[in-house]
């Protein structure tokens, strides 16, 4: 069973729909034995940093999906699910992650040239950065997934299995270990998205 | 970089996708969860969905279509028609809409896209805004392009961005149903306006047509059409090819 942690931000509605279609047993859940039951953990969310790295930590779910990645269990943070998986985010402020990767998230505006359009909205082609990630068994160099942010990942190239190209180099997905983050949405990348979840889904534990 | 986007936009009246649909390989063509799949299979990087129902009952069906809806499609999806209240946003987001589009409800209380954008981000409200030329100047039309709001649509789409809208679908009444091609002259002067992205909509005859969109017009994000993607006279498949030959960066 895959557990996606509700801890009250963001809609998982598609998320939910994006496992079932896969046919992954999946659970919505705030209930920490959920989680701590499930084969592989989930960490969505959208909005602002500060709001949701608040919601998981005084939820304790933060508390728990930190304690199951150190064991070993697979974790996939998605959009700012995934930001929250690095150390310090620099979003209106300075906030603390749960520190399972190591770097910093950064308003994309510091890097891109002026005129550039943000949020960095929109489909774009992923470029695979060192050796291809399992996550990516089934995709290719150069599909397109589906982008919505404002800030990225910095400070982890040891981390970067992905990026896009949006005026400089944005951080696409993350891997360190058993922890995994994507910053597009697989369940809105059509079947290139669901690939990825199914890839996810397979890894062996 | 990001890629051009091609939008069908499916209107919906009591659970049904209106003006009549022509694929040959869909069983039920006037099913809008069937017809959008179809679309998501083949090329669409995002689908509209209009909600043209008046009654209370035709828009639970459209509620319970759109869940249906997105269940099985896994490209973004925006919502337009009806949308006057936060509560409305709230209603088709939980259905596994990512994007909500409003006009008249905005025309009647701007604010509401500044409500919506505080609760759910600027990336979730479009501007739908429907313009028509009255005696050379651009003007906001309301109900479906029936009433002239007096308005002239570059002020109003300028300030639907700064209260909060972060993309802006411009439909031409002029060329709307002409099929001669978008209308390259508004879209300039909104594109030149504002600095989030445009969609083009009204007046999309054929492939050449979008190509002369986003050729003439590199800072367009998208182009919308309806009919002639629902009668089959456009492939997306097809049109994403030439948009490549042609230079055009876009989704394959």
């Amino acid at each position: 069973m895959i557990a996606i942690v509700d801890y009250g931000v963001g809609n998982l509605f598609s998320l939910r729909a994006s496992f079932a279609a896969i046919g992954a047993e999946v659970q919505v859940s705030s209930d920490e034995s959920v989680i701590r039951s499930a084969e592989k953990i989930i960490l969505p969310g959208v909005g602002a940093f500060e709001d949701a790295a608040k919601k998981l930590r005084e939820s304790g779910l933060g508390d728990v999906v930190c304690d199951e990645a150190k064991k070993g269990k697979p974790i996939l943070g998605i959009c700012l699910g995934m930001q929250m998986l690095f150390e310090k985010s620099f979003e209106y402020g300075e906030h603390e992650g749960l520190g399972l990767i190591k770097g910093n998230v950064r308003p994309i505006a510091d890097v891109i040239p002026e005129g550039l359009k943000i949020p960095h909205i929109g489909w774009n082609a992923l470029t695979f950065k060192g050796e291809k990630s399992p996550i990516f068994k089934y995709i290719n160099e150069g599909d397109c997934v589906y982008f919505v942010h404002s800030y990225y990942a910095a400070d982890c190239s040891d981390a970067v299995i992905a990026t896009a190209e949006y005026g400089a180099e944005l951080t696409a997905a993350v891997a360190s270990g058993n922890v995994y983050g994507c910053q597009f949405h697989p369940e809105k990348s059509g079947d290139v998205g669901l690939s990825i979840l199914r890839a996810f889904v397979e890894l062996e534990v | 970089m990001i890629t051009k986007r091609i939008i069908p936009c499916l209107d919906v009246k009591d659970g049904r996708v209106v003006k009549g649909v022509n694929f040959k390989d869909l069983n039920d063509v006037s099913s809008p969860v069937e017809l959008a799949k179809y679309y998501s299979e083949n090329g669409a990087d995002e689908l509209v969905f209009y909600d043209i129902t008046a009654s209370a009952e035709g828009r639970r069906l459209f509620t319970d279509i759109l869940c249906e809806t997105a269940k099985s499609v896994f490209i973004p999806l925006t919502v337009g028609g009806g949308i006057n209240t936060v509560d409305d946003f709230d209603r088709v987001l939980k259905c596994g809409a990512d994007k909500v589009s409003v006009n008249s409800g905005a025309i009647r209380n701007p604010n509401l896209i500044y409500e919506a954008a505080k609760l759910y981000g600027d990336q979730c409200v479009v501007l739908s805004a429907d313009v028509k030329r009255v005696d050379g100047v651009f003007r906001v039309f309301a109900k479906g392009g029936r009433e002239n709001t007096g308005m002239e649509a570059i002020e109003w789409i300028k300030k639907c961005v700064d209260l909060g809208a972060g993309e802006i679908v411009v439909n031409s009444i002029d060329t709307d149903g002409v099929k001669g091609g978008f209308d390259l002259e508004m879209l300039e002067a909104v594109c030149n306006a504002v600095s989030v992205p445009v969609i083009a909509s009204g007046g999309a005859g054929g492939i050449s047509h979008f190509i002369d969109l986003f050729k003439t017009l590199p800072k367009v994000d998208a182009g919308l059409a309806a009919s002639i993607f629902h009668f089959g006279e456009v492939e997306i498949r097809d049109l994403k090819q030439e948009m490549k030959k042609n230079g055009i960066y876009t989704r394959i």
